[in-house]
């Protein structure tokens, strides 16, 4: 279970709060009764589902109820930012990200208490 | 099963003066029906070895006779099953973990007619034909063969225990924890951490599957910290942490799974060593919790020598034996064989040598072994074989010798033996810090892997880090601890004497090489042997992962904790590859098994799924109603008197309505209060119709689109006032249209100054429908007025009823009868029914239930969401065009209404069905088709949507979804039914008072 | 002044009332309760009117005599007032300011949980941190219970007030229970 920082409440909270509203960002057209085909099949069929970082909604519906943004990263499923609704796409996920807050990739030099220095060979343990 | 024989045997393997059991209350048991003895404090493992009895098991595949192989959770061969009673048989208990109680039940499995002759033993003569990839490659074809002699059969054979037949009578629990600190493990290292941190006054979670705490000083007889031997000092660290308020101990409890953002799994077994369990303490309890850092001190497992028939009852690994004799006080043989590849035999050679037992040989692949403990062995007049290995045991039920050669071959010896310990090294425990996504790496001298990278936010300590002493693993559990909390803590336990471990080999032992044909057991569980391995390579298995599932090495219930690195190892000698390269398989929780229970936990009978009930419901429940279930609501479907079955009753009803009145809870009916000055125009964005010129006092039936255009929910909507509407929806819907309203106002009219509050259990909801309505309720409302005039068709009125209770009052139908719905706060909803109850026997009106309201709709043709539409249906589809407020130019839905497909002509829609047999009832979801002459397959063009027996019509009505439907009225379409064609005219959904003249009175 | 009510009020939880392993399960008296929306700059009239100051921290309730108004969320309020004579909505009635009063008195259900373990109790269906630096006394917060939605206030070190809608009442007085003997 996740845990997810609600930008409105301000601290994380446990996923079981929280439900996935799908991709951020697409907007609804002022003037959607004018769109053509096309514009209305972007707007409501397709979706983008990379891998890597999303932009995603989410609501604090057993919290605060409010809807916020996120960006996470599909791989590892961290979220690396949270927003208000409204606020601009966050140009500089990548950056800035908050110092060890868990589940981050720590170096192990950094987590380590002092150990005999051993010879280890890297396998991701997954082949 | 074999009869019980009251004799209980002696204890003869317990040794006066060691372990730690002495003066523990004696305790009987029973094991496949023979009665024995033990104590307090055993486990059923160790009480079985105190009597003598190795032989507890049949393996897998080849049914070969199986001991105990550990002392611990790493058990591939002791599984029993524990009978508590008829309900309760819990099967694949591993002997080594299950405490004892006094009475405890235990049978062995996988074997008939009995232990110690099993018919399927036969699988072992006949093992050539079960090699790896047996099944694989055997039941292929004849392909028909499979479903009906194969799969019974092996399914038959297959698994080891006998699942319960009966509900499991036990409960469960579960918890949510949150720490600073949470340690795995509480041996020395965990202990360690946990003095440390504790003293912060942080936090603190310490568990462990034991249950004491200790950990390996269970058996270490040379530890000593603070000036007390180890376990002594274990259990008083634990006694000072249990005294914290910030500190809670678990034993008995397994951390099973490693989480995202340190959320670890516990499953605290509460009641499985209890003797009469009290049914309401919960058998197991599961922990969730979430640490701020986790300290994994996990510790490590010895592993085997793979060698021929390593197999047999009386083969054990030496931390086994060390522990039954230093805790359990049992000696596991009295004249026992050592085989080793590292210095941990020696200390276990010494200690039962100390206590009286003989040790036949010590047989050690190394050519040069010296220690300071290879010395005390041999000065202790033990025999030391060294660049020697046993190449194979005889013994049918029991070990009765090893054979010894040198490791290049030459002359071989049988040594006479009773047990036999052996001993290859020790595998860190790296599973948790695996699971936790952290990346393990190959340390390459001491051919182990370790924690690498880590992915959270954990730190491995002591054996499971690859710590070789305890001096080490107490100061990486106590600078761990430290670092925890960061905080320097003055009062690290000293250790003054302790044991090292370490090195070791891995793969199958010299003398069970390439060439030989034996078994030389790697997985014991699921009968993999060093051959398998080999062969899966040989056929192309070039992954690890691949050989894993073509042998199924490590893929029984103890996943491998003890077989996963030997197959490892010797694959990675058939490909001459090194071991890294080969990969390691990936850890998956569980650690060890976990009951469907403990996950389950607080989840079953009445608190499986919430079950809501109406403020109605205990009228309902006398008056003899029956229930439907919609959604997680209880509602009443109809209500039948005496000698009436459903359809009579509902007849009944329906007719009473039309005639009389009738009475009906719509209490579950989705409510939204819609608040503030933009609650028009957001009402205009989120249903088709306008509500701009709507007056206040004034209702509309509403239809809501999703954005594609298609029906998502309708409802009759009160404006209260200019800036307060009253809005229903269908009772499933309420959450979703909640939910949807919610998205909208936040993400895309944010601008609007409004907001939403379910208010559908604030008020109970008492439909009163038919021509005698307004009679009922005249004498009943104190403040309005309900006249025609008044308060006609579609309006709602607030005020109070019964004497003050407040309403909200709906002039509204859903039967096409004059009709009122009346709101009133719940807690008076059942007074205020029971009110207009006995103001409505005067007019014999009857309670109507959801059955009677289903036919009574349709005889009106109004629809039912998610019946009549099915998230495919336009307004227009539905014959509702006219709720689209066509002067709009915006709300949710407008612009799919346009797309293609929404226009194009074809269209499925909403028709009536009148059967040429008036008698016939049609079948809701029956298809129908235009020619059914046609051959098979026949093209469908639509199909029943509702239908029913229409007693006020006297014939059965029916809707359906037809293609062109309403160009279609007046013709005559089939429904091919198994037992013939039902002949069927399109006409409009409307079947009863067509000019609608009812609904004014 | 409200009409004396006649007509018998019949309760959610009537007759319901436990006590197992020291925690104690009662259901709440009969409350006026009010879902108040509003802008977070528009407080003050309101706050006035409510005889108390509306909460703008996350997680913090305030208390007046005997009226609580809890943060729901940044623009919501819970107003709980179990005071005989108390009328939340009236006093709301005539502020001017943007705001949104809906009666909820009766969609809503409190238990009262008290006891030493009263937090262990709840936490068997609620993921929240519920000890006292994370939860202190005034806290509340909308939440989970099991598989259904609560509102909880803690009242008091070892006391929570779990508030859920009426027909999830029975569920969730039947989980805590099941959750008590369980601790």
């Amino acid at each position: 279970m996740l845990l997810i920082h609600c930008p409105y409440c301000q601290e994380e909270r446990p996923e079981l709060e929280f439900r996935n509203g799908g991709e951020a960002h697409i907007a609804r057209s002022r003037d959607i009764a004018a769109e053509s085909d096309e514009a209305f099949e972007a707007f409501f069929f397709i979706r983008t589902n990379p891998k890597g970082l999303v932009y995603e909604r989410w609501r604090h519906i057993h919290g605060c109820g409010r809807f916020f943004n996120a960006v996470r990263d599909s791989v590892t499923d961290k979220f690396l930012r949270v927003y208000k609704a409204g606020e601009p796409k966050p140009a500089d996920v990548m950056k800035n990200l908050p110092e060890h807050s868990a589940w981050e990739n720590i170096p192990p030099a950094d987590q380590n208490v002092e150990t005999p220095a051993r010879d280890r060979v890297s396998t991701d343990g997954e082949a | 099963m074999a009869t019980t024989t009251t004799k209980r045997f002696a204890a003869t393997h317990r040794v006066a003066g060691k372990g730690r059991l002495a003066g523990s209350a004696a305790l009987g048991f029973t094991f496949d029906g023979q009665t024995y003895a033990g104590v307090q404090g055993d486990t059923l493992a160790s009480a079985l070895l105190a009597n003598g009895v190795h032989l507890v098991g049949r393996s897998f595949k080849y049914h070969r006779p199986r001991g105990f192989l550990s002392a611990g959770p790493e058990e591939p061969n002791a599984l029993v099953g524990i009978h508590r009673d008829a309900a309760r048989k819990t099967p694949n208990v591993r002997a080594t973990v299950q405490e004892l109680y006094d009475g405890l039940t235990a049978v062995s499995q996988n074997r008939w007619p009995s232990l110690a002759y099993d018919v399927g033993a036969v699988n072992n003569i006949g093992s050539p034909m079960f090699s790896a990839g047996f099944y694989y490659k055997t039941f292929m074809w004849p392909k028909d063969a499979w479903a009906k002699i194969y799969e019974p059969r092996i399914r038959e054979a297959a698994g080891l225990g006998v699942a319960p037949e009966r509900p499991d009578p036990d409960t469960y629990a579960q918890r949510f924890a949150h720490c600073d600190v949470l340690i795995v493990g509480a041996g020395p290292s965990g202990l360690a951490a946990a003095l440390a941190a504790a003293e912060s006054g942080q936090r603190v979670i310490l568990c462990d599957e034991q249950p004491d705490v200790g950990g390996a000083l269970r058996y270490e007889s040379g530890a000593s910290i603070e000036g007390q031997d180890g376990w002594t000092w274990a259990q008083a660290a634990a006694a000072s942490l249990l005294a914290r308020d910030n500190v809670r101990v678990l034993t008995r409890t397994t951390a099973f799974g490693y989480y995202a953002q340190n959320m670890v799994g516990l499953v605290e077994r509460v009641t499985e060593h209890l003797a009469h369990p009290d049914l309401t303490t919960p058998r197991e309890r599961l922990w969730q919790v979430r640490a701020k850092k986790v300290i994994l001190a996990a510790g490590a497992i010895e592993r085997h020598m793979v060698f021929a028939d390593n197999d047999r009852p009386g083969i054990m690994l030496v931390s086994a034996a060390r522990t039954y004799l230093n805790h359990y006080g049992v000696a596991v043989g009295r004249n026992v064989g050592v085989f080793t590849a590292n210095d941990s035999a020696y200390p276990a050679a010494i200690d039962l040598k100390k206590a009286g037992v003989n040790i036949a040989a010590i047989v050690d692949i190394r050519d040069n072994p010296s220690s300071a403990l290879v010395e005390e062995a041999r000065s202790l007049g033990i025999e030391i074989n060294a660049g020697r290995t046993v190449t194979g045991t005889d013994g049918r039920l029991r070990v009765s010798s090893m054979t010894v050669q040198a490791k290049s071959g030459g002359p071989a010896r049988k040594v006479p033996i009773d047990a036999l310990l052996m001993s290859s090294g020790w595998t860190p425990s790296v599973h948790l810090f695996s699971q936790s996504r952290g990346k393990v790496a190959f340390d390459e001298p001491t051919l182990r892997f370790l924690p690498g990278i880590y992915a959270q936010d954990c730190i491995s300590v002591g054996a499971c880090n690859g710590a070789d002493s305890l001096d080490a693993t107490v100061d990486e559990g106590f600078a761990a601890g430290e670092k925890a909390v960061r905080a320097t803590i003055s009062a690290k336990p000293k250790v003054d004497k302790g044991e090292t471990w370490g090195g070791g080999m891995l793969g199958a032992s010299p003398g069970s090489g390439p060439e030989q044909i034996v078994k030389a057991f790697v997985d014991f569980q699921n009968d993999v042997t060093a051959k398998d391995i080999r062969q899966a390579v040989r056929e192309g298995m070039r992954s690890i992962e691949h050989v894993k599932r073509f042998t199924t090495n490590g893929m029984a219930t103890d996943q491998g904790k003890t077989s996963n690195l030997h197959g490892l190892a010797i694959a990675a000698e058939v490909l001459d590859k090194p071991i890294p390269a080969v990969g390691l398989t990936t850890f998956r929780a569980p650690y060890t098994p976990v009951t469907f229970g403990s996950i389950v936990n607080h989840a079953k009978g009445e608190l499986f799924d919430p079950t809501r009930r109406t403020p109605m419901h205990g009228w309902e429940e006398q008056q003899g109603a029956v229930f439907e279930d919609v959604g997680q609501w209880k509602r009443a479907w109809y209500y039948p008197r005496k000698g009436e079955d459903m359809h009579a009753a509902v007849n009944r009803e329906c007719k009473t309505v039309r005639t009389s009145a009738g009475i009906f809870d719509a209490s579950t009916l989705g409510k939204i209060e819609i608040v503030g000055p933009d609650a028009a125009k957001f009402m205009e964005l989120l249903y088709t119709n306008p509500w701009a010129k709507l007056e206040a006092g004034r209702c509309r039936y509403g239809i809501m689109l999703r954005e594609d255009g298609f029906i998502y929910d309708d409802g009759v909507v009160g404006r209260l006032s200019d800036h307060r509407f009253h809005v229903t929806t269908t009772t499933g819907g309420a959450p979703r249209v909640m939910h949807h309203m919610e998205d909208y106002l936040q993400t895309e009219f944010p601008h609007l100054d409004v907001w939403l509050t379910s208010i559908t259990e604030q008020w109970a909801v008492i439909a009163v429908q038919g021509p005698k309505s307004r009679d009922i309720l005249q004498s009943l409302v104190d403040n309005i007025d309900i006249s025609d005039a008044a308060m006609p068709h579609m309006s709602v009125r607030e005020g109070t009823i019964c004497g003050g209770v407040p309403t909200r009052l709906f002039r509204m139908s859903f039967t096409g009868e004059r009709g009122f719905e009346v709101n009133v706060p719940a807690d008076y909803g059942r007074a205020v029914w029971e009110a207009i109850w006995e103001e409505g026997k005067k007019h014999d009106v009857c309670a109507y239930g959801t059955e009677a309201m289903h036919v009574l709709r349709a005889e009106k043709g109004y629809i039912i969401v998610g019946q009549d539409t099915d998230g495919t249906v336009t307004p227009g589809d539905a014959g509702l065009d006219w709720a689209i407020g066509k002067k709009k130019s915006d709300f949710v839905g407008i612009r799919g209404l346009t797309r293609p497909d929404l226009v194009a002509p074809g269209r499925r829609q909403l028709v009536g069905l009148r059967t040429k047999d008036p008698k016939t009832v049609l079948e809701e979801g029956a298809q129908i088709v235009d020619d059914p002459k046609q051959p098979i397959p026949m093209k469908m063009i639509g199909f029943v949507t509702s239908s029913y027996w229409s007693e006020n019509c006297g014939r059965s009505i029916a809707m359906g979804l037809v293609e062109g439907g309403f160009g279609r009225m007046g013709e005559t379409l089939h429904v091919p039914m198994p037992d013939g064609v039902i002949e069927v005219e399109v006409c409009k959904p409307l079947f009863f008072d067509e000019k609608g003249e009812r609904l004014n009175g | 002044m409200v009409e004396a009510i006649t007509v018998k009020r019949r309760g959610a939880l009537d007759h319901r009332l436990e006590t197992i392993n020291g925690v104690s399960l009662q259901p709440a008296k009969p409350a006026r309760r009010v879902s108040l929306r509003a802008e977070p700059d528009g407080l003050a009239p309101l706050s006035k009117a409510l005889g108390l100051d509306l909460p703008t921290k996350p997680k913090t309730s305030a208390l007046a005599d005997g009226r609580s108004a809890l943060w729901l969320g940044p623009d919501e309020w819970l107003v709980i007032d179990e005071s005989e004579d108390a009328e939340p909505l009236k006093d709301l009635a005539e502020v001017t300011v943007l705001h949104s009063a809906v009666d909820i008195s009766h969609r809503n259900v409190a238990i009262i949980v008290s006891g030493s373990k009263a937090a262990d109790v709840i936490n068997a269906g609620c993921p929240q941190d519920l000890g006292l630096q994370a939860f202190p006394v005034g806290a509340c917060s909308r939440t989970v219970l099991g598989k259904i939605e609560i509102v909880l206030l803690r009242t008091a070190p070892d006391t929570f007030r779990v508030e859920c809608w009426r027909s999830f009442a029975d569920y969730a007085f039947s989980y805590l229970s099941d959750a008590a003997r369980g601790v």
